[in-house]
């Protein structure tokens, strides 16, 4: 859950932070990241024409309107996911690299099927998204088998890839309540590095209403959790925020607000 | 807490009936990676055909159970054997 608003949140904060940065929609079929991006009418040529040749990269490529240095694969709408094929995968991410991109995002669909396989082959890094819910802790544990044992390094042998955990639609009063698994909790069932907590907040639903990614909400606490997200990805160390809940006085029960 | 909730006990938190049903899943779904329990059905399999040579048992009445507790599995085999006629 969250995978795609992280996909674009992410990528944009990558490219606030200067880097040149492709975010790739795996999800073929189902596209939302143009959505959620906001250029879904600029959608021409996307990831499946490229792969088989019937348009190039460039072309493809959609600039994104918030951040000089981004850009944007979408995914076909009218394929299936068979039309993705590791060798075509491979020569795209390549030819990315080639173009001088130093981040490239892979925006993996739900499931264990052939879109998830295919964005998680080429990753060095993996960003796992799960809400403090049990089937997405248990789907997270099954994807992170799955990148162990199917990703290029690790059928290569090579270091393995590199994973994070990433907590989002995070509510520190229920779990204060007794309601929600902790960040504590769901880090020691999957025993991955956590790399930021996401606060449960309406304005991810704003961010998607009028397709900008929500880490442009300035001053929203789900667009610093992503912004503390980008910085800790880069290796600056950031304390955990809005994880911690904090019980309203009386005098705030008594005179309402929220 | 209010002073109810102190009489009568708390009512175990959803939360951590959910963590400890994760620990589990996860626990056991690791076991059975690629390899592990795969071999539980054959194993009841043969169990009821040694068994049956020596008494009347319903394939039914024999059950099988792989848990992993901590650190270590436990295997839990159940045989009912049949009611002996006097």
């Amino acid at each position: 859950m969250g995978k795609t608003t992280t996909s674009a949140a992410f990528a944009s904060g990558l490219a606030l932070r200067g880097f040149k940065t492709a975010v790739i929609d795996f999800d073929v079929g189902l596209r939302n990241l143009d959505l959620i991006m906001g250029c879904e009418r600029r959608v021409v040529y996307d990831f499946v024409n490229v792969i088989n040749g019937e348009a190039r990269l460039n072309q493809a490529l959609i600039k994104d309107k918030h951040c000089e240095n981004l850009f944007v694969l979408p995914a076909s709408q009218t394929r299936d996911k068979e039309a993705l094929t590791e060798e075509g995968v491979e020569a795209v991410i390549r030819e990315l690299e080639h173009m001088g991109f130093a981040y490239i995002v892979c925006d993996s669909p739900a499931g264990i099927e052939r879109g998830a396989i295919m964005a998680l082959t080429f990753a060095d890094e993996a960003i796992v998204t799960t809400n403090p819910e049990v089937s997405s802790v248990r789907d997270s544990d099954r994807i992170l088998g799955i990148l162990q044992s199917k990703s290029r390094r690790a059928a290569e042998g090579r270091e393995p890839v590199k994973e994070h955990l990433l907590l989002t639609r995070y509510s520190p009063k229920r779990v204060d309540d007794g309601e929600m698994l902790s960040y504590k909790d769901v880090q020691e069932l999957l025993r991955v590095p956590l790399i930021g907590v996401i606060p449960e907040s309406e304005s991810v639903l704003h961010a998607s209403n009028q397709g900008t990614p929500a880490i442009h909400l300035k001053g929203t606490d789900v667009s610093e959790a992503y912004t503390d997200v980008v910085a800790r990805f880069l290796g600056e160390d950031q304390p955990l925020r809005f994880v911690n809940y904090d019980k309203p006085g009386l005098i705030k029960r008594l005179f309402g607000g929220k | 807490m209010s002073l109810l909730t102190l009489l009568f006990g708390e009512k175990k938190k959803t939360a951590s009936v959910a963590k400890e049903r994760l620990q589990l899943i996860i626990a056991r779904e690791h076991g059975t990676d690629g390899r592990g329990a795969d071999f539980l059905p054959a194993l009841q399999r043969e169990l009821i055909e040694v068994i049956s040579k020596y008494v009347a048992v319903n394939p039914d009445d024999i059950k099988v159970q792989l848990e992993k507790q901590d650190n270590y599995e436990v295997l839990e085999v159940n045989i009912v054997l049949p009611e002996l006629k006097p």
